[in-house]
């Protein structure tokens, strides 16, 4: 079902209900997690709310920056927190910022400021007087630019990695171990002079598919197995590893972060697309959830993908292939996860944790630690970390 | 035992000539002179208080490495009265098929230069080497007009080339026996048979850990991942060259790979390493090769297209590009049987230039090291160690002749039937293995296969790995081999090798299989 007809489904208008052996797809209210405004909000909000407990989570360096949850780059609402905005660029003036429409996506309406004439200059050209009477619908979101990413062969990438959520209370999600990185066309340069190539900058495959180097034979993507190849040869194994688990904490974080308000209907699963993109220091960000992540495919490699992902979320999401019964305990058998690994499982998690301490590499729960370290002290959270 | 040792004191006698030469060298003699200022040596014992403070500092470690490294590259002194020649390829028709092969691919050359009236060499002009140094990163972006190249041969060609090989010298007699070699290749060279190789390969063996095979996930680490990781760490603290080389032969841990493979290839990062390759890069730009443009045309035709290794497309020019104006390359000659033809730079000094070598496979090495200079030696290194065999027409076992011989021979007494019905509908084994073995299965295995294949070559100190992989992925698709009933139907079956395991099917084919 696509995103327009589940607004249908589930608003209050229509009475529509879903009949017990009807599944669908999304979330009622996905957007609290993709719409990249309210993704942040939640996320902020999730944090405050850990520091008032006194979490140790929650614990801050001595910049004032979050220790464990700083994975989201410094972002504003515009017009909203325009003023905010202006002073935190005031603290930098040399930073590059990066400016995202909340509810487009493939990369429409993305481009990238360095001055603050620029935004001004913008707010003019779409025709609106003030920044007051903005409809939600053209609204901004802008965030310091990660300027440093990793580059492997002189390209920026980043990792699109897809989470399957198949209840949020008690949160249990699945992480595809196909995921692959998607590389740009052009030599990535962080020179003034081409804040404008988009081809440089943003990774999405519907824009570098017009680049004239774009290749239809891999277009331009890597498995994550294979970066994590090269991760190990170049960089050791440890700081690889490393980089993984801070990924995995990332999506269950930010899962977590939105579990409170979402809408946990019992006919719903979601598959999300997960992007994130790793700097030069090793360090993850999570850039932005997608809920329709492109099922299409470039190349032959990826029509493989794509069929296998589907294939395995139905199995997860539906299992025995018998007509649903939506009452079921979501709990599905280890055999059929196909490719998907369990990434959190919180009713694993609060059960016997203390047997979970072997690394099982068959892809058991990373969970189960995450889970303990929620409430035991800082030396677990180091070693998860 | 008279002649073993001469034959040893001639041995040393050499090495110690090829050191004497090297940086090496001057090294240790600076360093023996520094160490004079160091308290513990005293005038009296000056000879044993040095070599102990050698010994102590890890120098003696680094001339062990060089002379082991010595060994390992360099042919055994022979009779002394044999002409150079002869130390190149011992047999004569191999050096005769091997000239005219060259000659062949120089004629191809040269008219194609008259044919597109472009210089085989010329010096750029002064605007152009600007341009080129700045785009010198990006090489891949640049598309200039390549339509009219060819590619100077294929490896058909080259397979063609070998089949008609014969030993003049050799009769096979009229009647046709079991005995009888029924392959493409007809030369009569000794290969190693199953029980030999499993005496060679001995460390791969089935009660034996392997990398590849027992760090699965069904296997606990404990058993035997730590443990050889532990080693290689060991191993690499000791810096000990030797030690590297026997155990990589159970595979190397992906963290330990870059730095085991530069101890064994014994490389490390001078100065004047990076220099050297600041100067190749220099003549690069200035200098304009007509092989630079084949070079690449193929680059984009295989790596740009290949899903792992386009990300590394730039590293491949520069590296390739820099690789065909390296002179020094010119002393692996001596013991190879291909002789580098010449060519001049209009008017300039003769700047030795290399027959057209079929590209090698440098991409895998970008997996592993990402600064140019060193990638540039390690792939050098390799090339000037193992990877010219497969270029070039000689007697070596680890020549392409011999490793499609072993192939075959593999094949044939191993797996009869199959190879008996593969001929029978036209499939030659070997045509259809031969573009995997000449290009060390690079481009055809998943990358963190290849390189652990890559592990063993090295451990092994020889290619003859390769033919045996050959055999065994037959041998693993036998059943679907045996159904099919032409040669396409047969490449269709062999197509995709980038699911298959390498070291399970080595273990099983060399040590599991009923004979």
């Amino acid at each position: 079902m696509s995103v327009q007809t589940i607004r249908n489904v589930f608003s209050v208008e229509t009475g529509y209900r879903l009949s017990d052996d009807q599944i669908v797809n999304h979330f009622p209210n996905h957007y609290e997690l993709t719409r990249k405004d309210l993704m942040v909000k939640n996320i902020k909000r999730y944090r405050k709310e850990l520091e008032k407990e006194g979490s140790p989570l929650a614990e801050k360096d001595e910049n004032g920056k979050y220790l464990y949850l700083d994975f989201v780059p410094v972002t504003y609402m515009l017009p909203a927190d325009y003023n905010l905005f202006v002073e935190e660029f005031r603290k930098s003036p040399s930073s590059t910022w990066i400016m995202k429409p909340c509810g487009k996506a493939q990369g429409k309406g993305i481009f990238l400021i360095n001055k603050l004439s620029q935004i001004k200059k913008w707010s003019r050209d779409s025709k609106t007087s003030s920044f007051v009477s903005q409809s939600n619908k053209e609204a901004y979101v802008i965030s310091l630019y990660i300027n440093n990413p990793l580059l492997i062969g002189g390209r920026k990438f980043d990792l699109r990695l897809y989470v399957l959520v198949s209840t949020y209370r008690p949160l249990r999600c699945y992480m595809y171990k196909l995921g692959f990185c998607r590389f740009c066309t052009v030599k990535y340069t962080p020179s003034t002079s081409e804040l404008d190539n988009m081809f440089v900058h943003l990774t999405n495959v519907a824009i570098q598919k017009h680049g004239e180097d774009y290749n239809h034979i891999h277009g331009g993507k890597w498995t994550v197995s294979n970066l994590r190849l090269y991760l190990e040869s170049t960089r050791g194994k440890e700081v690889t590893s490393k980089l993984f688990d801070e990924i995995h904490w990332i999506i269950v974080q930010s899962l977590k972060a939105v579990a409170p308000v979402m809408n946990n209907d019992k006919h719903c699963f979601e598959c999300y697309g997960y992007d994130i993109i790793i700097d030069d220091k090793l360090k993850p960000w999570l850039i932005e959830v997608n809920a329709s992540p492109s099922l299409t495919s470039s190349t032959a490699n990826d029509r493989i993908l794509k069929y296998n992902l589907i294939n395995d979320t139905l199995n997860i999401a539906v299992p025995n292939g018998e007509i649903p019964d939506c009452k079921w305990n979501k709990s599905p058998p280890k055999e059929v996860l196909g490719n998907y690994e369990i990434l959190f499982d919180e009713e694993l998690a609060q059960g016997d944790g203390a047997d979970r301490e072997l690394r099982s590499r068959q892809g058991q729960s990373l969970g189960p630690r995450a889970g303990r370290s929620r409430d035991s002290g800082r030396a677990v959270l180091t070693t998860w970390k | 035992m008279l002649q073993e040792e001469s034959d040893l004191s001639l041995i040393i006698a050499q090495i110690v000539q090829k050191l004497k030469g090297s940086n090496l060298y001057s090294q240790l003699e600076r360093q023996a002179w520094a160490s004079l200022q160091r308290p513990e040596i005293k005038l009296e014992s000056l000879k044993e208080d040095i070599k102990e403070f050698f010994k102590i500092s890890g120098w003696e470690k680094k001339l062990q490495n060089a002379v082991y490294s010595e060994l390992s590259v360099f042919p055994l002194p022979s009779h002394p009265a044999a002409p150079p020649e002869h130390l190149k390829e011992p047999l004569v028709y191999m050096r005769k098929a091997q000239g005219s092969w060259e000659k062949r691919i120089l004629k191809s050359l040269n008219s194609m230069c008259t044919e597109l009236s472009i210089p085989l060499a010329r010096k750029r002009p002064v605007g152009e080497q600007k341009e080129l140094l700045n785009k010198w990163n990006e090489m891949g972006t640049d598309e200039p007009d390549l339509s009219l190249f060819r590619p100077v041969y294929a490896p058909k060609d080259f397979l063609e080339v070998l089949i008609n090989l014969r030993n003049p010298n050799y009769e096979n007699g009229d009647s046709l026996s079991f005995r009888t070699h029924l392959g493409l290749i007809q030369v009569p060279l000794k290969v190693k048979d199953i029980p030999e190789l499993k005496e060679c390969f001995v460390e791969l063996g089935l009660n034996i850990g392997q990398l590849g095979i027992d760090d699965s996930t069904q296997v606990p680490p404990e058993l035997f991942e730590n443990e050889h990781v532990r080693i290689g760490q060991k191993v690499l603290a000791e810096q000990d060259s030797a030690a590297a080389q026997q155990y990589i032969r159970q595979g190397s841990p992906t963290a330990l790979r870059a730095e085991l493979w530069a101890l064994i290839l014994n490389i490390s990062s001078q100065p004047e390493d990076v220099l050297y390759y600041e100067q190749l890069k220099t003549n690069v730009i200035q200098h304009d090769l007509l092989v630079d443009s084949l070079i690449y045309k193929d680059v984009k035709l295989t790596a740009s297209n290949d899903d792992y290794y386009f990300v590394f497309e730039d590293y491949l020019y520069q590296v390739l590009l820099c690789f065909s104006r390296d002179t020094s390359v010119l002393s692996h000659f001596a013991y190879n049987s291909a002789s580098p033809p010449k060519s001049y730079i209009r008017g300039k000094l003769g700047l030795e230039e290399y027959a057209v070598f079929y590209p090698p496979n440098v991409a895998p090495l970008c997996f592993l090291y990402h600064e140019p200079s060193k990638l540039y030696q390690i792939f050098r290194e390799m090339y000037v160690r193992f990877f010219f065999r497969l270029h070039s027409i000689s007697s070596h076992p680890s020549g392409i002749v011999s490793l499609c011989l072993l192939f075959e021979t593999l094949l044939q007494t191993y797996l009869p039937q199959l190879f008996y019905h593969l001929r029978e509908i036209g499939a030659q084994p070997l045509r259809i293995s031969f573009k995997w073995m000449v290009r060390a299965f690079s481009g055809y295995l998943a990358t963190d296969q290849l390189l652990l294949l890559w592990d063993r070559i090295l451990g092994y100190n020889s290619l003859e790995i390769l033919a045996v992989l050959a055999a065994a992925v037959f041998a693993f698709r036998a059943v679907n081999l045996m159904e099919v009933t032409s040669l396409a139907a047969a490449e269709a079956v062999l197509a995709d090798l980038s699911t298959l395991k390498v070291m399970p099917l080595l273990q099983i084919f060399l040590f599991a299989t009923v004979t």
